[in-house]
C-alpha cells in the first residue's frame, strides 16, 4: 500500500524537480536552434582562448581552494594550537565577501598606482618598468581572488567530514603502523573525499559563473564571452549556446566524479563516533599551524575588509543615507526567504532521490543543480522566459473568457526573484543536504518505516535531527550567496526595490570604488553575523564529543 | 513540511506585493543610468508635477531583454540607456514607439535623436584623448586615426573592447573610413597598447599618470569625476593629464549620448511624455553638466565650471543610429585585431 503512496508523491517530486530545472532547460534549449554565422567568428577568433582561460582558471582555483581548505580543515579539527577556536570560525569569513568586491579592493591596494607600489617606488626611487611586481589584474590575480573567497566551501565541507570521522578508523590506522600524517593521507583524506569534492565543485561552479572579477581583470573566459556575444554582437541565441557549452563542461565534470566513485559508499558502519583527543601542537609546529590558518583569514578577509572600512570612512557623509536601512532590510529579508525556500526544496528533492531514485527524479535534480555554474544574468533570462509565458497565457485566457486583463502576475515581482535565487542556489543547498543524508545509513530509514513512520515522518523525526548541522550549513550558504548575488537581482527586481549588492554595483560600475565601500561592507557585515551564529549552532548540533 | 507550506505561502504573498496607488499619477521607468545619476532629477519632476516616478535600474541589455519578454504587458513606460547603440537596438526589436513632441524636437539636435523620433539624446558624452603633460605635446596628436602610428608603440592605454564606449568609437570610425581601413587601423592601434586592456576609464587615466603609458582614451565625465572625487590620489592623477580633442580639422571628436525612448507598451503616455520633456529643459540639462560633467544636448544650457575649462570642441555630427548599426561589425573587427 505504501508503494502507492510513494507513487503519488513521486509525481509531485518530479514536477518540482522539473520546475527547478526549467530555467536551465530553457538555456539548454537554445542549442536546438540553428547555429548562426557568429559561431564561425567565435570559433576562428575566440573560442580557444575562452576554453583555455576557463580551464586555467578552474585548475588554479582547484589548487588554491584545496590547499587552503583541506590544510586548515585538518588542522582545526584534529590539532590543538594557539588561536584554534577563533580561527575555526573566522576561516569562514571570506565567504561573506563577493568575489568582484575583493577584486576591487586588491586592485586598490596592489595596483601600480596603489599605495603599496607607490610606497616602494618612493623608498627605492624606482620608476615604471624598472622593477618587477606581480600584476594583480591578470589571470593569476583572478585565480588568487577567487581562491581566497571560495576556499571556505572546501574548508566547511572537509572540516565537517573530518569532525564526523569515527576516531576508531583513525585508531585502527595508527595500530597498523601509520604515522598521523600517513593516517591523514591514507585514511582521513580518502574518507573525506565526497565532502571535499562537494566543496570543490561548488567553488568551481562559482568560478565558471563569475563575471565581475574576470571582466574587471581583463581576462577573457566563457562568461565574458557569453556577455560579449549577447551585448556586443546583439546575439542572445549564440550567447545561450555558449552557456550551454559551458554547462556541458560542468556535466562532464560531474559525471567523471560520479564515475570515479561508482559503488563506493561512505557512511560509517560503526556507531562509536566519539572523538579522540586533539594532538596538541607546541613550539614551531604550533606556530606553523597558527600561521597557515591565519593567512587565509588575513588575505581573504582582514585586508579587503579593512580597505572597505577605509573607503567607508572616507565617504561616510554621503553614502550613509537614510535609505541604507531599507537596502539592508531588503537584502536580509530576500536572503532569509530564499535560504528557507531553497533548503526546503533541497530537502524534498534530496530525500526523494534517496527514497525513489528514479532516473526522472535524479535527472531533474541533476539539471536543476547545474544552475549554479550559469552566470546569474543567463539564469535570470531562463527564469523570465517561462514566467513571461505564464503571465501572457493567463492574461490571454482571462481576457478571452472574462474580459479582464491580469497584466503581469509573476514577472517583475519578488516571487520571480525568489524563484531565480532558488534555482541558482539550489545546487548549494542540495550538495550540503545530499552530503548529510549520504552519511545516514539506509538501515535507519528501514527502522523508522518498520516502526510505522511515513516517509516524511522519517525525514522529520530521524533525518532532520541527525543532520541539523548540515541543514544549518545549507541555510547559511544560500543566505550568504543571496546577499552577494547581483545579476539576477538587477534584472528581475520590482520597481523601486534595491539591495545592498545593487547599490555597491551601481557605485562600482560608475567607477566610484570608494563609494561602493559602504554597501559592500554592509553586505560583509550582514553575512558575518549568521556565519558566526550558525558556526556556533553547527558546532552544537554535532554529535557527541565533536562539539566545539 | 510545515516549513515548506510557510515558504510557499510567503512566496505567494510576495507575488502580490506590488501595489498600485489608484489615484496618484505615475510613470514607470527602466533606466541604465545609475540611480545616483537620475534619481535627483526624478524627485524634482515629482515635486513639480506630482507624478510619481517608479524606477528600476540595471544594465541596458538586461533591461531591454526584460522589456521585450514582458512585451505589451510591460509596466515600463520609458527606457533610458547610456549609449545610442542600445536605443537603436531597442527600436529594432520593436519595443519603442515614436514620440511626437515639439519640445523634444526643438531641444535635441537632429543628429542626437532617432530620425523617426523613437528615441532622444539627453546628455552628450565625449571620448577624447588624454595626454600626460610634459611627456606629450598637443601638437604630436591629431586624430583617432593617427593613433596607429608607430611612434605611439607601447604608449597607449585604453580599456577592453567589451566596453560599449569603445565599440561605439570603432563603429564611428567604420562610418567615417569603412570597415577595411578601420580593421587595418585597429591592428596597428592594438600594437601600440602599453598593457593588455583592463579596468575602467578612470584606470586608464591613472595608468597614464603613473607612467605606464603616455596617452589614454577615456570619457570626459570620468575625468571630471576624478577631479571632483575628494580623493587626493585621484585628483593628483587627473591633474597630470590634459584633454586633447581629436579630429578637430575634420569630422570632430567622437561623442555618444545617454538617451530616452517611450516603450510601445506604455500605459502612462502623457506622464511619460511630460517626463521626457522635463529631462531636456534648461534646468535638467544644466544638472547633467553640473553633477556628472556631461555635455547638455540643449543649445545654451549652462555648462559646469570644469567643462568650461576644458573648452569648446567640435563634435562628430554623425547620426548616432549609425553607432548601433555598426556595433556588431565593430566588435568582430576588434576581436580579429586582438583587442581584448
Amino acid at each position: 500500500m505504501h508503494n502507492g503512496l510513494i507513487g503519488i508523491r513521486s509525481w509531485w517530486v518530479v514536477l518540482i524537480g522539473l520546475l527547478m530545472a526549467l530555467p536551465v532547460l530553457v538555456v539548454l534549449g537554445f542549442v536546438l536552434q540553428p547555429f548562426n554565422q557568429n559561431w564561425q567568428h567565435l570559433y576562428d577568433n575566440l573560442l580557444g582562448e575562452y576554453i583555455s582561460n576557463s580551464l586555467i582558471l578552474m585548475l588554479g582555483v582547484t589548487v588554491g581552494v584545496l590547499s587552503m581548505g583541506i590544510i586548515t580543515a585538518w588542522l582545526t579539527s584534529t590539532c590543538e594550537f594557539p588561536g584554534r577556536r577563533l580561527l575555526s570560525w573566522s576561516l569562514l569569513l571570506p565567504l561573506a565577501i563577493p568575489a568582484y568586491i575583493i577584486a576591487y579592493t586588491y586592485t586598490g591596494v596592489l595596483d601600480f598606482a596603489g599605495p603599496v607600489q607607490s610606497q616602494l617606488r618612493e623608498w627605492f626611487g624606482w620608476r615604471y618598468g624598472q622593477y618587477w611586481f606581480p600584476e594583480i589584474r591578470s589571470i593569476g590575480g583572478a585565480v588568487a581572488m577567487l581562491s581566497l573567497v571560495l576556499y571556505p566551501y572546501v574548508y566547511m565541507m572537509a572540516r565537517a567530514a573530518f569532525l564526523e570521522q569515527s576516531v576508531s578508523v583513525l585508531e585502527a590506522s595508527r595500530t597498523l603502523g601509520n604515522t598521523p600524517f600517513q593516517g591523514f593521507m591514507r585514511v582521513a583524506l580518502p574518507l573525506a573525499r565526497p565532502a571535499i569534492i562537494t566543496g570543490l565543485s561548488l567553488a568551481l561552479m562559482e568560478t565558471l559563473a563569475d563575471y565581475g572579477t574576470v571582466q574587471y581583470f581583463g581576462v577573457t573566459t566563457f562568461t565574458t564571452g557569453i556577455f560579449r556575444t549577447w551585448y556586443g554582437l546583439d546575439d542572445s541565441v549564440s550567447a545561450a549556446q555558449l552557456a550551454s557549452l559551458l554547462l556541458s563542461f560542468v556535466a562532464i565534470l560531474i559525471l567523471l566524479e560520479r564515475y570515479s566513485r561508482r559503488k563506493a559508499r561512505f557512511h560509517s558502519t560503526s556507531n562509536k563516533e566519539q572523538r579522540g583527543q586533539r594532538y596538541t601542537l607546541k613550539g614551531w609546529p604550533a606556530f606553523w599551524a597558527t600561521l597557515s590558518c591565519s593567512l587565509p583569514v588575513i588575505f581573504g578577509f582582514l585586508i579587503p575588509a579593512s580597505q572597505l572600512l577605509y573607503w567607508t570612512l572616507t565617504t561616510a557623509q554621503h553614502t550613509f543615507t537614510s535609505d541604507f536601512v531599507v537596502l539592508t532590510t531588503n537584502s536580509v529579508m530576500l536572503a532569509a526567504i530564499a535560504a528557507v525556500v531553497a533548503v526546503c526544496f533541497a530537502l524534498l528533492l534530496s530525500y526523494a532521490k534517496r527514497l525513489l531514485g528514479t532516473p526522472m527524479v535524479k535527472g531533474s535534480v541533476a539539471v536543476a543543480s547545474m544552475g549554479y555554474a550559469v552566470p546569474g544574468t543567463v539564469i535570470a533570462v531562463g527564469v523570465m522566459l517561462p514566467l513571461a509565458w505564464i503571465d501572457h497565457t493567463i492574461d490571454q485566457w482571462l481576457t478571452e473568457y472574462f474580459g479582464i486583463s491580469s497584466g503581469l502576475l509573476l514577472s517583475g515581482t519578488l516571487f520571480a526573484l525568489i524563484f531565480a535565487y532558488t534555482v541558482r542556489f539550489l545546487s548549494v543547498s542540495i550538495q550540503a543536504v545530499d552530503a548529510g543524508l549520504g552519511k545516514i545509513k539506509p538501515s535507519m530509514d528501514d527502522a523508522g518505516r518498520s516502526l510505522g513512520l511515513s516517509p516524511f515522518g522519517v525525514l522529520r523525526k530521524i533525518h532532520l535531527p541527525i543532520m541539523k548541522g548540515t541543514v544549518l550549513t545549507a541555510l547559511l550558504l544560500v543566505f550568504v550567496d543571496v546577499l552577494k548575488e547581483l545579476p539576477a537581482t538587477l534584472i528581475l527586481r520590482p520597481f523601486n526595490f534595491n539591495t545592498l549588492a545593487v547599490r555597491a554595483y551601481e557605485m562600482a560600475s560608475d567607477e566610484r570604488l570608494a563609494d561602493a565601500g559602504a554597501p559592500s561592507l554592509m553586505i560583509v557585515m550582514a553575512g558575518i553575523i549568521p556565519v558566526i551564529l550558525l558556526s556556533k549552532a553547527i558546532a552544537k548540533a554535532r554529535p557527541r564529543g565533536a562539539a566545539e | 513540511m510545515k516549513l515548506l507550506k510557510v515558504a510557499l505561502f510567503s512566496g505567494l504573498m510576495l507575488s502580490m506585493a506590488p501595489s498600485y496607488a489608484a489615484d496618484q499619477e505615475e510613470v514607470n521607468l527602466y533606466s541604465a543610468r545609475k540611480e545616483q545619476l537620475i534619481k535627483p532629477l526624478l524627485d524634482k519632476f515629482t515635486e513639480q508635477t506630482n507624478i510619481k516616478v517608479n524606477l528600476v535600474t540595471g544594465s541596458a541589455d538586461a533591461l531591454l531583454k526584460r522589456l521585450s519578454l514582458e512585451g505589451d504587458k510591460s509596466l515600463a513606460d520609458l527606457l533610458i540607456t547610456t549609449d545610442a547603440g542600445r536605443l537603436y537596438r531597442a527600436k529594432s526589436v520593436d519595443v519603442l514607439q515614436s514620440v511626437d513632441s515639439e519640445v523634444l524636437n526643438k531641444a535635441v539636435p537632429e543628429h542626437l535623436r532617432d530620425p523617426e523620433s523613437y528615441w532622444f539624446g539627453l546628455s552628450v558624452r565625449a571620448r577624447p584623448i588624454f595626454y600626460v603633460k610634459g611627456k606629450v605635446v598637443p601638437s604630436e596628436l591629431s586624430t583617432y586615426e593617427a593613433l596607429d602610428d608607430e611612434k605611439w608603440a607601447g604608449r597607449v592605454c585604453i580599456r577592453s573592447s567589451g566596453n560599449i564606449y569603445n565599440q561605439s568609437l570603432v563603429a564611428s570610425l567604420i562610418a567615417a573610413n569603412g570597415a577595411e581601413k578601420t580593421e587595418a587601423w585597429a591592428e596597428g592601434f592594438v600594437k601600440n597598447f602599453a598593457q593588455p586592456p583592463k579596468g575602467g576609464d578612470r584606470d586608464q587615466i591613472k595608468a597614464a599618470a603613473a607612467g605606464i603609458c603616455d596617452i589614454a582614451v577615456a570619457n570626459t565625465y570620468y575625468y571630471g569625476g576624478m577631479l571632483t572625487s575628494g580623493d587626493q590620489d585621484q585628483i593628483d592623477a587627473a591633474n597630470k593629464v590634459a584633454i586633447f580633442w581629436p579630429n578637430q580639422e575634420d569630422r570632430g571628436t567622437h561623442v555618444n549620448v545617454s538617451g530616452i525612448g517611450m516603450t510601445k507598451a506604455a500605459k502612462n503616455v502623457d506622464q511619460a511624455k511630460q517626463l521626457m520633456e522635463f529631462l531636456v529643459n534648461a534646468e535638467s540639462q544644466a544638472w547633467y553638466a553640473e553633477v556628472n560633467s556631461e555635455f547638455p544636448v540643449l543649445e545654451g544650457a549652462k555648462w559646469g565650471d570644469l567643462m568650461k575649462e576644458w573648452g569648446e570642441f567640435k563634435a562628430d555630427q554623425l547620426n548616432l543610429s549609425v553607432l548601433g548599426e555598426n556595433n556588431a561589425d565593430a566588435v568582430k573587427l576588434m576581436d580579429r585585431a586582438g583587442w581584448r
